[in-house]
């Protein structure tokens, strides 16, 4: 059931509006402040909108296919109406002076921004515990994590504030949240939608995608972000269209390594029951080994961090954003401005992507791992050769306690295993709601397919349903 | 002071990195005006020229084809993929604390530039490669702060990196100056070089002649004239010449070029060097060109210096002269299309009329395509046919340089053609050796000193004030005698 399709029916025909849609929208998200799920509300330009639109649905204006539509966006995208922060105090004062791209595209459709969803800062994590603003709580249980980086947009779907959520996803930011929350999480094919507008954190990973709390509506979303921007030389032609059918019979790899020991039994359970539930749709479901993903991490957390060190350099307090007072050399107004503006994560990647990429480290670290990378690239060629769809948890675990792995950054990357592959390889990768564990934190399966079938991963999910 | 013997020991070896800022519309990677001359600071920055946050490059076709017609001038070969890289440093001028250069896969192959010398030899210089990137905003230090410009930030570069092959202060100045020339004729710079258009880095290093391993190398870096190139390699070479002398060590460093005191000074050596940490632009596919595209942007190339110099060898110019036309590239093309029309003559007096306006009055802006080419060959006519003589002629091409009149008509106006009137001058003639004054030099004439003809020529002259041919009363002296 599309909860967006409802919203702009009912405001299209009068019986609601755009104002009540957006008040309303914004009284949950004040009800459930002690998540932490928003960072900023844009009330006043949110309700400006709101009458807009309504007077152009009284006048018989086209006012779009998202008109009156409510959503919120993670804090590193670039939009009006409220300080872009990045979770960070580096741009905790950081008023965008245009909008990000896919923002724009939503707002042409009448949706209507009302806030900013908070991440781990600068978008460096997997629980929204790096944010400089405090953690979001998870939507099923308030003493763990929300997940991350996209938490904010996750748990924001998750509670209904409102119907959609944009988030980014550069080795699982848009689908472990999802996943930890119990909302379907898209990240969509390399250069599917522009990022121009959201602060960078890796060039070669970073896609846009949305949260949603149906299939219709993430298509619905995705249909409209989607598409070639002249400002994104990556971007891909529109390739997404919606599809009613998915093909039938199709033959879906589970991945054997991501169904180990290391994954955690009740969520391995329920992967296999999404994969009987598949088969009972008349699909396939065989198992394949891909024995290279075991090293997609380490790829990951060098490729990543290189990214990381040269696009956080641009923030060095001379222009905008943090700056360092009483800065007596301008050594010292970099290295103040820099040590306070980010977080320790932030500084941990700074740190190992200066270092991968220094004079002598450079073809031992950087330039293996994108060797590496190439081998994976081609592992998933291969299989997608045999299969149409590849299926594995989105991760090892279910949410984690809030704390439990704060203190140990590795055991932190380890629960991205299952999502920097498809991240590293450009690949489309949903996070579709497969069920509960027994203390009813959600469990959430990924489904990975070849470049830009995006649009048929999302109709076969839907042919299954999501929980 | 090093003795020229103790010099003539050495040999220096120069490498030389250009860089060229590309006459295009728009930045590198923005739609920000790229003409940052006379602009308020910070006037011509777009949002990504400033590095905000979420900003993404979009590469300039326009530069592209550029770099393009830069290859050709270089006479090297387009790579059919290139792409970008980041170099990172952190400094105020450098907003996203990278510049965005070509580091592995430039765009420009290994070439070569034969640079003409003053002697009429040449020295040629392999080109190692060139590649596109962007340039850096400026600081200025003011009462103790420094003010950030980045109206310059994003202008697009190609860095011409050329190999060792220079061994001298004028080869270096030869290589500078015809890299200019290149530059402009091809369009892809506009050669301000005042505005910094051009800018030199000069890599020098000094060994004993004959030494199998080159000497440690100083980079004086940022020189944006010909002359500083020569006078910065002459200061270098004698400074590490006197060193080793000395029996001290050169230090890899790089230097600056003070032009008021004509000296290189020490700005940062090896041990300061910075570790730029390169690494691919993710943000920016790869440029693909095809053979055809390539093809078809160097077709539109206009002819080169070494197209004229080939074609004026038939106008019988020293090299000098040619050098000093080609300085100016409407100047060449007029030369050569009046050669191809009005054929040698016209254009070989046409081209020492504009480089005797240039010595004389005109310092700058020579050249007026308000003259039709007519013009021209009705001068050279004039002067072909003892219509004017040589001096008033050049009285009347300047004039024409400032009012553009048919040079008859100024001729006219000014009393400058000359009587080829027989019977006119003859008279003038006969009053002249009727004059006691003239005794002496008819005597000599006739006891066979030729030269005293002069004399008597000369008084003709004056009594017609100027105008005489000068041929023709001589004629007429001779007849009478």
């Amino acid at each position: 059931m599309s909860k967006i399709v409802e919203i702009v029916g009912a405001v299209g025909s009068g019986s609601s509006t755009a104002r009540q849609q957006v008040e309303a929208a914004i009284e949950r998200a004040k009800t459930t402040k002690d998540y932490n799920a928003l960072l900023s509300l844009s009330e006043n330009r949110a309700l400006e909108r709101a009458d807009a639109i309504d007077k152009k649905i009284k006048r018989g204006e086209d006012a779009g296919q998202l008109a009156g539509v409510p959503f919120v966006v993670k804090d590193n995208f670039l939009a009006y109406g409220a300080p872009t922060t990045a979770a960070s105090k580096m741009l905790q004062n950081f008023q965008a002076p245009l909008q990000a791209t896919a923002v724009e595209r939503l707002e042409d459709e009448g949706a209507i921004c009302i806030g900013k969803a908070n991440l781990d800062a600068f978008a460096h994590g997997g629980s929204t515990e790096n944010s400089a603003f405090g953690p979001t709580k998870n939507a099923a249980d308030t003493t763990k994590v929300a997940g991350g980086s996209s938490g904010g947009s996750a748990v924001a779907v998750a509670l209904d504030i409102v119907p959609f959520a944009l988030g980014t996803d550069t080795g699982g930011s848009i689908r472990q949240p999802a996943s930890f929350n119990g909302v379907v999480g898209v990240k969509p094919t390399y250069g599917a939608v522009s990022r121009y507008g959201v602060v960078a954190m890796a060039s070669s990973t970073d896609t846009i995608g949305c949260l949603t709390n149906t299939i219709e509506d993430a298509e619905l979303v995705m249909d409209i972000i989607s598409g070639r921007d002249i400002n994104d030389m990556t971007t891909l032609p529109d390739f997404f269209t919606p599809v009613v059918a998915p093909k039938p019979a199709q033959k879906i790899g589970l991945i054997k390594e991501s169904m180990g020991s290391a994954t955690d039994p009740e969520v391995r359970a329920r992967i296999l029951e999404y994969a009987e539930t598949l088969k009972a749709a008349g699909h396939i479901v065989e198992e394949v080994s891909m024995p290279i993903l075991e090293h997609a991490v380490a790829m990951y957390y060098v490729i990543v961090p290189a990214e990381v060190s040269s696009n956080l350099a641009r923030y060095d307090g001379v222009r905008y954003g943090h700056r360092a007072t009483n800065a007596a050399t301008l050594a010292e107004l970099y290295g103040r401005t820099r040590d306070e503006g980010f977080v320790t994560e932030n500084k941990r990647r700074i740190m190992i992507g200066s270092y991968v990429l220094s004079s002598g480290y450079f073809d031992a670290y950087y330039q293996q791992a994108q060797k590496a990378r190439t081998l994976l690239i081609d592992a998933y060629t291969i299989l997608f050769d045999s299969y149409d769809v590849l299926l594995t948890p989105v991760a090892p675990m279910p949410a984690f306690g809030i704390g439990e792995k704060a203190e140990d950054p590795v055991q932190m990357y380890l629960t991205d295993l299952m999502t920097v592959g498809p991240s590293l390889a450009g690949l489309p990768a949903m996070s579709i709601p497969a069920g509960h564990t027994d203390a009813g934190l959600p469990v959430g399966a990924q489904l990975v397919g070849p470049a830009r079938s995006d649009a048929a991963l999302l109709a076969l999910a839907k042919t299954i349903g999501d929980k | 002071m090093v003795a020229d013997e103790v010099l003539d020991k050495y040999e220096m070896t120069i490498g030389i990195e250009c860089h060229v800022q590309l006459a295009t519309a728009t930045k590198l990677f923005s739609s920000a005006d790229n003409d940052a001359r006379d602009k308020a600071p910070n006037s011509v920055v777009s949002a990504i020229d400033y590095g905000l946050p979420g900003m993404l490059p979009v590469l300039n076709r326009q530069a592209v084809d550029l770099a393009i017609k830069a290859a050709k001038a270089l006479n090297a070969k387009v790579a059919k993929v290139s792409r970008f890289d980041r170099k990172h440093y952190f400094y105020p001028d450098l907003p996203k604390g990278y510049q965005t250069t070509q580091m592995y896969e430039p765009i420009i192959l290994a070439g070569y530039v034969d640079a003409p010398l003053e002697d009429g030899s040449s020295v040629h210089v392999r080109v190692h490669h060139a590649h596109m990137e962007e340039d850096a905003g400026k600081l200025t230090h003011f009462d103790g702060y420094s003010l950030v410009d980045l109206n310059r930030a994003g202008t697009p570069l190609i860095e011409i990196v050329s190999e060792p092959d220079i061994h001298s202060a004028l080869e270096a100045k030869a290589y500078a100056t015809e890299l200019y020339h290149l530059m402009t004729y091809a369009g892809v710079t506009h050669g301000d070089l005042y505005h910094g258009n051009m800018r030199f880095d000069v890599n020098i290093s000094v060994a004993l002649r004959g030494a199998e391993k080159l000497g440690t190398r100083a980079e004086v870096k940022n020189l944006n004239s010909f002359k500083s190139v020569e006078k910065a390699a002459e200061y270098e070479f004698r400074r590490q010449v006197a060193l080793l002398e000395k029996g001290e060590k050169v230090v890899q460093e790089t230097r600056g070029w003070d032009d008021v005191r004509q000296v290189t000074t020490s700005q940062r050596s090896k041990e300061d060097a910075q570790d730029y940490r390169y690494m691919p632009d993710a943000d920016i596919p790869p440029i693909v060109l095809t053979d055809e595209e390539i093809a078809n942007i160097q077709a539109t190339v206009p002819a080169l210096p070494s197209f004229y110099r080939e074609s004026w060898k038939a106008l019988g110019l020293d090299a000098t002269v040619v050098n000093a036309l080609l300085a100016s590239r409407p100047l060449s093309e007029l030369i050569q299309r009046l050669f191809e029309k009005n054929g040698e003559s016209v254009a070989r007096r046409t081209a020492l009329w504009y480089l005797a306006s240039v010595s004389s009055e005109h310092e700058e802006n020579i050249f007026d395509d308000k003259i039709p080419d007519s013009h021209y060959a009705e001068l050279t006519a004039m002067v072909d046919n003892a219509e004017l003589s040589s001096t008033a002629a050049k009285e009347v091409f300047f004039a024409m340089l400032k009012t553009q009149h048919p040079p008859r008509s100024i001729a006219e106006e000014k009393n400058l053609l000359q009587v080829s009137d027989e019977s006119a001058i003859a008279a003038i003639v006969d009053e002249v050796l009727a004059d006691p004054a003239s005794a002496k030099s008819l005597e000599d004439i006739r006891a066979g000193k030729d030269k005293a003809i002069g004399y008597l020529v000369g008084q003709i002259m004056k009594k017609s004030q100027g105008k005489a041919n000068p041929a023709l009363a001589q004629k007429l002296i001779k007849e009478r005698l």
